[in-house]
């Protein structure tokens, strides 16, 4: 008697989970009329360390799988990979380390990639709208680790010289100190 | 009745299909060059040997499935099975209308092979005249197209529409930055595959002006349905006319309309991929839009270039070609029309 009562119960047990648990899903959403609002340049007190620009702490697309793989795309169609390589640096500094001269908080990354730093990053403000430039925020951080693994990018489509985003290990981020002097421009290192 | 009706549907949808007037189709019978024509010559000398070999084949075969064996070729009744008597005399035959089966059927092919290299040959063979030599590259989605010169600042870059002037063989030199594509206009010339990390050659002339549709035939990724070109001949005059046109800078227009447009266009993220001459917009990424106004199509043959499609296109790119290596751009309505009007100035 028990067990005639308890299987029909059990299966509407699993019935109600498994609604349940689909119920919590939700589907990413793709945005590509997006106007995320552009960091506040107050934010960017020279090494903020802390974001106070009121953005999520990975930004606004840390977690948005759609909106890094397009930072993906970008970082190769507007060419960074010309002075950062596919992140271990070249011209530019290595972006797929722990360390990182002008913050890593999303909007210190913001604030570099518009802005434009002195050593030789240029300024991309004028030319990539704040959408793109949140997209290349959430990429450059998926470098190292940061953001939600789930969203990360799991290909590469050049030569794989690291392991994709998704498989790199979090880095525990750390703030270092510029070079004092500039480099010479005659020290090339592999494209 | 029954039979009689489908048969009558049947005729009526393939006249009706016979009836399709393919405009600007991609037909490799509708031969319109000397390599075509040997490929569309090979079709129609296999395809009615293949027809006759094949109506023979399953003619036997119903034959054989259908016939009643004779009283002398079945010895007993074994539970129901007809077992057929061993019979030598029989049998020799048998093995003689196999061997004569197979020998046929390898001197059909052997012949068919014998022409189809025939046809190879001459289509690889390299002209030894005077030849317009064009470099394409297949990008994810889009054709590049560059007519080298001596002289580099000659050099004419356009996109998905290859003028070539009739009469005269074009050298076309293949390649590839992303992934394995196949240059396909059927009209013109058989495919050739454009693979990363090599250089490769074909050439074909065409006979008769007119536009031949092609298309990737390799697949290359999300948007490879939606990469058309279009080989434009035309007479040896009409094709210097054009490069000689192509080979201008883009001028600065004189409405202010456009000219707002193009303050637009080299103050936001066009620049980042799009080159256009005698303005500080540079980039490769995407295709050369100094002439866009001289092309008849956009986005590797999708649309029609006018200002509504264009507008969609900029505005959206993603609907259009949902994967497409172009990002969304958004601009307010303003902006957005003075940017058409300046593409459009873009003769
Ligand atoms: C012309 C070469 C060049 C290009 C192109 C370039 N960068 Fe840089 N980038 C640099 C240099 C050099 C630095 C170091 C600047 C300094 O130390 O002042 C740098 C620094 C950075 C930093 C800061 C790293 C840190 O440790 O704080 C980020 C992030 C960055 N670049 C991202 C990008 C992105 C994204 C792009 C493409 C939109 C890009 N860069 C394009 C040369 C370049
Ligand atoms: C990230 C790079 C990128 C950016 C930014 C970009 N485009 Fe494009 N664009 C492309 C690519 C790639 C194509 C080819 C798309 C295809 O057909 O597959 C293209 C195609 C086009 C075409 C069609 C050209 C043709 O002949 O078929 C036009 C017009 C165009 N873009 C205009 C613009 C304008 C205007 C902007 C700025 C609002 C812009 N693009 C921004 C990459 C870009
Ligand atoms: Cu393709």
């Amino acid at each position: 008697m028990c067990s005639r009562f308890a299987e029909p119960a059990a299966r509407a047990g699993i019935v109600v989970l498994v609604v349940l648990a689909l119920a919590a899903c939700s589907r990413e959403r793709r945005t590509f009329h997006d106007s995320p609002p552009a960091a506040s340049v107050a934010a960017e007190s020279a090494k903020a360390v802390r974001s106070d620009s009121g953005v999520s702490r990975d930004g606004p697309y840390g977690n948005n799988a759609w909106a890094l793989s397009q930072g993906k795309q970008l970082f190769s169609a507007f060419n960074c990979v010309g002075c950062h390589s596919h992140g271990g640096g070249g011209m530019g500094p290595p972006l797929m380390d722990s360390a990182w001269i002008y913050g890593f908080e999303p909007a210190n990354i913001y604030a570099t990639i518009a802005n434009g730093r002195p050593n030789g990053m240029p300024a991309f403000k004028s030319r990539i709208t704040p959408q793109q430039t949140w997209e290349l925020v959430a990429y450059v951080r998926s470098m190292s680790g940061q953001g939600s693994k789930a969203a990360r990018t799991n290909r590469s489509d050049e030569m794989e010289v690291r392991p994709a985003e998704a498989q790199t290990k979090t880095e525990k981020p750390v703030l270092v100190t510029p070079p004092p002097t500039v480099t010479p421009p005659a020290q090339e290192g592999h494209p | 009745m029954r039979p009689l009706t489908r048969a009558v549907t049947i005729a009526a949808a393939a006249l009706a299909c016979a009836g399709c007037s393919l405009h600007n189709a991609q037909n490799a019978l509708d031969a319109s060059g000397p390599q075509s024509a040997r490929i569309a010559g090979l079709w129609w000398l296999m395809l009615p040997i293949a027809a006759v070999v094949w109506v023979i084949v399953i003619a036997v075969m119903l034959w054989g499935a259908g016939r009643k064996r004779s009283v002398r070729e079945v010895m007993e009744t074994r539970g129901g099975t007809e077992v057929v008597a061993n019979d030598e005399a029989r049998s020799r035959r048998m093995t003689r209308i196999v061997a004569a089966g197979a020998i046929v059927t390898a001197v059909i092919l052997f012949l068919m092979l014998i022409a189809d290299f025939r046809v190879g040959q001459a289509l690889t063979m390299a002209p030894s005249t005077k030849v317009v030599p064009i470099k394409v590259v297949g990008h994810q989605f889009w054709w590049e197209v560059q007519y080298p010169d001596s002289v580099p600042n000659k050099t004419v870059i356009t996109a998905n529409e290859i003028h070539i002037p009739i009469g005269t063989p074009v050298v076309m030199e293949l390649s590839s930055p992303d992934v394995i594509h196949s240059f396909w206009v059927p009209s013109l010339t058989g495919k050739k595959d454009l693979l990363p990390g090599y250089t490769r050659s074909l050439w074909f002339r065409a006979d008769t002006a007119g536009v031949y549709r092609g298309q990737c035939a390799e697949f290359c990724g999300l948007e490879h349905a939606k990469m058309g070109v279009l080989v434009i001949a035309q007479k040896q005059q009409d094709f210097d006319a054009w490069r000689a046109a192509q080979l201008d800078s883009a001028t600065t227009p004189s409405d202010s309309l456009a000219q707002h447009g193009k303050a637009v266009f080299l103050g936001t993220t066009c620049v980042m991929c799009h080159a256009i001459s005698g303005t500080s917009a540079g980039a490769t990424t995407g295709p050369n839009l100094t002439h866009l106004a001289s092309r008849s199509t956009i986005a590797a043959g999708t649309l029609q270039n006018t200002d509504a499609n264009l507008y969609a296109w900029i505005s959206d790119p993603q609907r259009i070609k949902p994967g497409v290596l172009m990002p969304a751009t958004k601009l307010d309505p303003r902006d957005m029309q003075a940017l058409v009007a300046y593409l459009r100035h873009l003769k």
